[in-house]
């Protein structure tokens, strides 16, 4: 496979052909924030926050869905774009209910991580506090709705790492929501094959281990890797250990 | 099938023709006010009278007045009646004998019909749509002939390259390159997708293509097939248009049976399917590749391009993804010549554009007309202007995805680049007409709610910002916003253009960004003192520092 030289941020790196912006980036030990990316899982785009500006083309693109070509100019921190991101995270915040005191990932978030990272400092819109509810009626894991960011990443596991296709999207806008099955209680899916895949791709406390309590939740995000590695190139470790 | 045959069909649907013909309009808008009545009254009428051998009832599709409806044009006396009912359809006949009619009529003559320039919509109001019959009478399916038989494909797209035929659905990217990009794109298989999702509010020309020259479109796929190496298309049609979906049931049925779909067309080596798949409501699935996914049976959702659909379409396939009112054009432009198509419009947009005049206007229905043709002509002269003496304010284009153009720019060329810089778009043809009792803030409010609803939830600016937006837009309405509040739309309306994923996100703003460009003072006026700023009282700047 051939390789592309481009510019990230001023540093001239080089990629495989094929490789989109941000494994790129993340390869040179540039950071860029993301969300609805996860390692092992094909990427949709969806939470704009590793929009970057590139140089010739007007409009912002996601790192994760763009391909490197030869000689491309890429800014992935500007004031434009952080002014940006700060708002996508406000939004979000104020989206749903996310009380972040009595969270079973408080400490182990990744929305968390990143409002911090990004210097959102408070959230500037009315929040909606819209009513969403629970499901507990899994023998193992459970589903609070009003910490749920819809990256997607349980639905993206469970079709394509874990095959069972249990978890889906139901409705549109913001009244999408992530359902089991056809929309039945968790606890009566036949296609749930109780892996915990979902669990461990969760990025807020939406999905839980049942048992756990504020701030217990740490996920181990590279046993999914470690999957798809092992299954893709025969290789028993995860790509970056 | 070959020409011969496609000759005799026509020389004998000429030949049968009878003196007298009852143009009846069976679309969906006259259909609504029972012209199914009105045409079995007048078929009866026919027989007891005996004039049967005489006089011919024909359904038709749209003859454009649709305020007036149900419409019932006599040929060849040039006379068309006007909100005719069931019972008063007798009469007509009569009329026909030498009886006296008081039947209200429209004047064909007028600048509504007179300023009209027909290329898409030449057959609509004219041919029954059921039939093949019909089009072929009218020249159809000749272009299709001569394309198999006398072009190579290369020369089909150079054609469609020299027409300046740009995409109809609301961006106007040239067909041509279009057309010419995937054609050259690597694959066995290809797609052709017609794409009938037409959802914005207010408009209403596809579905009249469909419904009254159901085989101008698939004709014009046909064509484009043959250009870009595809053998299956698809119709992509939304379930609320029951009417268009039947017809062109039929219409690739009675296709099919004449061997002008399917495997050899014309006796060539071409074979070319047309599939109908029903879209289930989501306005979001106009935009192409959540067209795409939800044709694939999976949640109409967009997804980042590139890769654009002319490489990586349809199935992973090569797909030619156009609208239908672009479709409909391409008949013309290969029977015609794509001189002549070139010779109409203005410089960068050629060709004409139907629109789908609403709102506050006398003459509410369907125009074509030359691009370029001002908009004062289209709403003051064709359209008659506001009613009840009322004066125009605004022209709404380009849907929710588009701006409101005030009168004070009436005088401005509609092409794609002139609508541009108003901060509107051409859109798929919905125009909307607003006289001066609209509050522009509620208009703002309406689409930016739909867009709200409609978002499919996927990417986190569009789903969140356009609640955001409404909410403060809601806010302003209700007196209950403040300047901080307008600046906060603001910002919303530049973050959310800049960062969504897909066409429905990136122009969710314009309604309310072109409204708050040409209508600032109506927002200003509603804006509430600010009891914690320190810029109170509806001052937008920041207040300069106070020492240097």
């Amino acid at each position: 496979m051939a390789a592309k030289t481009l510019t990230i941020d001023g540093k001239q790196i080089s990629a495989e052909e094929g490789a989109t912006v941000l494994q790129a980036a993340t390869e040179a030990g540039i950071k860029i924030p993301t969300l609805c990316h996860l390692e092992g899982v094909y990427d949709i785009g969806a939470c704009r926050l590793c929009i970057v500006e590139i140089t010739g083309i007007p409009k912002l693109l996601p790192a994760c869905t763009t391909k490197v070509s030869e000689g491309m100019d890429v800014k992935t921190d500007s004031e434009r774009l952080r002014k940006y991101r700060r708002m996508i995270l406000e939004l979000l915040f104020a989206e749903r209910n996310h009380v972040c005191a009595v969270c079973v990932s408080n400490g182990h978030c990744e929305l968390q991580t990143l409002a911090y990272s990004q210097g959102m400092e408070h959230v500037r819109y009315d929040y909606t506090f819209p009513k969403w509810n629970m499901d507990i009626t899994h023998r193992l894991f459970g589903m609070d709705h009003n910490r749920c960011v819809l990256c997607n990443r349980c639905v993206r596991v469970c079709w394509h790492i874990e095959g069972a296709g249990t978890k889906n999207v139901s409705g549109r806008g913001a009244k999408s929501k992530i359902i089991t099955d056809l929309n039945m209680p968790w606890g009566d899916s036949d296609s749930c094959t109780e892996c915990g895949k979902c669990v461990m791709s969760c990025p807020t406390g939406a999905l839980f281990n049942k048992g756990s309590t504020v701030g217990e939740m740490e996920r181990d995000r590279n046993k999914l890797e470690f999957i798809v590695t092992a299954r893709e190139k025969k290789q028993w470790i995860a790509a970056d250990l | 099938m070959i020409l011969n045959d496609l000759i005799s069909i026509k020389e004998k649907e000429l030949a049968g023709r009878k003196k007298i013909i009852l143009r009846c309009c069976m679309a969906a808008g006259c259909m609504s006010s029972d012209s199914k009545g009105v045409k079995e009254q007048l078929d009866k009428a026919v027989a007891n009278a005996g004039l049967q051998n005489e006089v011919e009832v024909r359904g038709v599709g749209c003859m454009k007045l649709c305020c007036e409806g149900p419409l019932v044009a006599v040929d060849p006396q040039d006379s068309l009646y006007i909100k005719v009912t069931a019972e008063n359809a007798p009469l007509i006949i009569g009329a026909l004998q030498g009886g006296k009619t008081n039947i209200p009529q429209a004047d064909p003559k007028s600048a509504f019909f007179a300023k009209q320039f027909s290329i898409v919509l030449a057959n609509s109001g004219i041919i029954d749509p059921e039939r093949i019959e019909s089009y072929i009478a009218m020249d159809g399916y000749q272009a299709l002939h001569e394309v198999l038989h006398e072009m190579p494909p290369k020369e089909v797209v150079e054609a469609m390259v020299k027409s300046g035929l740009r995409g109809r659905g609301g961006a106007g990217f040239p067909t041509g390159l279009k057309w010419g990009t995937v054609a050259k794109s690597p694959g066995a298989k290809k797609y052709v997708v017609c794409n009938a999702d037409e959802g914005d509010p207010g408009a209403f020309m596809d579905r009249s293509v469909l419904e009254s020259d159901p085989h101008s479109v698939l004709e014009g796929m046909a064509i484009a097939a043959y250009a870009v190496g595809a053998d299956q298309g698809f119709i992509y049609v939304r379930a609320e248009y029951p009417l268009a979906i039947s017809r062109l049931q039929i219409a690739i049925k009675q296709a099919k049976q004449n061997g002008l779909l399917g495997a050899g067309i014309f006796e060539s080596p071409f074979n070319f399917n047309i599939d109908l798949r029903i879209g289930a409501g989501a306005f979001v699935c106009g935009e192409e590749t959540a067209l795409m996914s939800s044709v694939e049976g999976k949640r109409g959702t967009p997804r980042p391009r590139p890769p654009f659909p002319a490489e990586s379409g349809l199935f992973g396939c090569p797909t030619l993804l156009n609208n239908v009112e672009t479709f409909a054009n391409v008949p013309a432009i290969y029977r015609k010549g794509a001189e002549w198509f070139a010779g109409i419009g203005t410089e960068k947009s050629k060709g004409t554009k139907v629109f789908a005049l609403a709102g506050k206007i006398k003459n509410t229905g369907l125009i074509e007309v030359p691009m370029g043709t001002p908009l004062r002509t289209i709403v003051e002269e064709m359209g008659g202007g506001a009613p009840d003496g009322g004066t125009i304010k605004a022209v709404q284009t380009g849907g929710p995805s588009g701006g409101c153009i005030p009168s004070q720019h009436l005088d401005t060329p509609v092409d794609y680049e002139s609508l541009g810089k108003l901060g509107s778009i051409m859109g798929s043809g919905g125009m909307i007409v607003m006289d001066q009792t609209t509050n522009m803030v509620e208009i703002a409010r309406f689409f930016m709610e739909f867009c709200m609803d409609e978002s499919c939830g996927k990417c986190i600016p569009c789903r969140a910002g356009t609640v955001q937006m409404h909410h403060i837009l809601d806010k302003i309405v209700n007196r209950k916003a403040t300047a901080r509040d307008l600046a906060k739309l603001e910002e919303l309306c530049d973050m959310v253009r800049n960062t969504s994923l897909c066409g429905l996100g990136q122009t969710a703003p314009n309604p309310t960004m072109s409204t708050l460009r040409f209508f600032r003072n109506e927002y200003e006026a509603l804006l509430q003192p600010d009891p914690f700023g320190p810029h109170a009282n509806g001052a937008a700047k920041q207040p300069e520092p106070a020492t240097k």
